[in-house]
């Protein structure tokens, strides 16, 4: 792994010297979590569909937002190397493929992380919630979870051939992942064949882990959700090991 | 197939140039030599060894510089070097390779930000850095202008002067004449011949040609009596005049001296890569 943390410091440094993309890894999660927010705080009545949203729903879609953008960010970014033949330079030096995909998790990790904290600070500031929220445990859900689709994003990155077809691509495939995971609607009011596809998804799993976490469950108690996005995560990246495309 | 039946050998120390037009396989060859692509057959070794195969031991001691590469749009000159410096286990001090290749005032300079030739000196500092033995230039003066070109050509030979073997492509004849120790030509994915340019111009291009300028109207028929004269041509007060004989220049100015014929221009064209090319594959590279 010789180079991950030159290179992880060094793609941190450029990256902060775009303004839009900063912009929509850390804006747009917090400027939705705070809109939606206010909005339906005006509009939910206690025991309210709006309410129950309020308190477990947004702040989970704020967080599915945050994963989603750090897959296409890390999606386009791959192919943006591809196409301009970093990555071929880069395979005629010792540096190997996995460090250059490691230090841009390891970037777009920390943005989210960053992106929690605001987050949070946002949120304390406006919708305190009711129970004691455990942040810490929250965060590590987050992070593990973003880990987990990241991996999906390796495999799109890893055979995508140009930028401009990365970013409907990984759309395409992660807004109707999101639509089912059960975040707007239980996966149990979905008919059967839809019900199955949700299944097979790690952004379901990925939800459901995030949700009981933010109700206040312990981890322990999400073990099968944990498990089943290490078994995606380990099979995308052993796919995506094998698919990688330097040019 | 880009590349079929292609053989040569380069030398310790050497400029060797892969020499052909756009789509001939000269960046093919390379990247087989690079071990960046593995060839369907036949046998290559690079410092000794299989590139494809040979790994990490092999990437530390070449140096690459790639066709129409880019970087990460806002990294600095100074992080590129120290950054791909920090890849190998003894990096040259990053201070004195940016102040070698005139990128010293840049160093904080984005990438976006920089000329095309500045660019491209950029990527020879990066194919620099690890003190390389085997140095890999692909098209590297393509889209400069004259100025730079030969700025550009000036920090080979210098890479060459200390002693490092270079490896370069070029579709521009005029480089690879006054850039390159020894030629392969390419076309069509195949060497059609290796030697120093003066020896490929020697071997394929023998005739010698003298252009004469005068008014005597006389001078034609003269010229035409000299021994080992083929034709001359004449174009307005211009006389071409072509043979194979190594004398010809010789003899041309004493058929001058002997009929007093006033001559008001005369110099000597030599042929050069341009015209092997043309020999050699009935089409001019520019096609």
């Amino acid at each position: 792994m010789k180079g991950l943390w030159q290179l992880t410091w060094l793609e941190i440094k450029i990256f902060a010297r775009e303004p839009l993309g900063l912009f929509g890894t850390i804006g747009i999660p917090v400027l939705v979590y705070l809109g939606i927010g206010r909005l339906l705080r005006s509009a939910a009545r206690p025991a309210s569909p709006e309410e129950a949203f309020l308190k477990t729903g947004l702040p989970v879609l704020a967080a599915m937002l945050m994963a989603i953008s750090a897959v296409v960010s890390l999606v386009t970014i791959i192919a943006i190397y591809r196409e301009g033949g970093i990555l071929k330079r880069l395979r005629a030096t010792p540096l190997h493929p996995a460090t250059i995909l490691t230090a841009h998790v390891l970037v777009k990790l920390l943005f989210t992380t960053v992106t929690l904290v605001l987050l949070v600070i946002a949120g304390r500031r406006y919708y305190a919630p009711d129970t004691p929220l455990e942040i810490l445990r929250f965060g590590a859900a987050l992070l593990f979870s973003t880990a987990g689709v990241l991996s999906i994003g390796f495999l799109i990155a890893s055979v995508v051939p140009t930028a401009r077809f990365a970013q409907p691509l990984a759309g395409v495939i992660f807004y109707p992942m999101m639509a089912l995971s059960g975040l707007f609607f239980p996966v149990a009011v979905l008919p059967p064949w839809l019900r199955m596809a949700a299944r097979v998804m790690p952004m379901t799993y990925a939800v459901s882990l995030l949700a009981g976490v933010w109700r206040g469950d312990s981890l322990s108690s999400h073990l099968w959700d944990i498990g089943v996005i290490a078994l995606f995560g380990v099979g995308f990246t052993a796919l995506s090991a094998r698919f990688f495309r330097w040019e | 197939m880009a590349v079929d039946d292609v053989s040569f050998e380069v030398r310790r120390g050497e400029i060797f140039g892969l020499v052909g037009p756009n789509g001939a396989g000269k960046t093919t060859t390379m990247e087989c030599v690079e071990g960046l692509r593995a060839p369907d057959r036949g046998s290559i070794a690079l410092l000794g060894v299989d590139p494809f195969r040979a790994g990490t031991a092999l990437k530390v001691r070449i140096g690459v510089q790639l066709q129409e590469a880019q970087l990460q749009k806002r990294i600095t000159v100074g992080e590129a070097v120290r950054f791909w410096g920090s890849l190998y286990r003894s990096p040259v001090d990053p201070a004195a390779l940016l102040d070698q290749l005139g990128l010293r005032d840049k160093r904080n300079a984005w990438f976006m930000t920089l000329s095309g030739g500045q660019k491209q000196r950029l990527f020879i500092a990066l194919a620099l850095v690890n003190d390389p033995e085997v140095v890999f230039l692909d098209e590297l003066t393509t889209g400069l202008d004259p100025q730079a070109r030969r700025a550009i050509w000036e920090l080979v030979r210098g890479i060459r002067d200390r002693g490092k073997t270079v490896v370069l492509t070029t579709h521009l004849m005029e480089e690879a004449e006054r850039l390159c120790d020894r030629v392969a030509i390419i076309e069509h994915g195949r060497v059609i011949d290796v030697d120093t340019p003066r020896g490929l111009v020697a071997r394929h291009c023998p005739e010698r040609i003298v252009v004469v300028g005068t008014a005597d109207t006389s001078a034609r028929e003269r010229f035409l009596a000299v021994p080992g004269v083929e034709a001359v041509d004449a174009d307005g007060l211009s006389l071409t005049i072509r043979g194979r004989h190594p004398s010809l220049v010789t003899d041309v100015i004493q058929c001058v001296s002997r009929h007093g014929i006033v001559v008001t221009d005369f110099h000597t064209t030599l042929p050069s890569l341009e015209d092997v090319f043309l020999r050699l594959t009935g089409r001019s590279i520019r096609d």
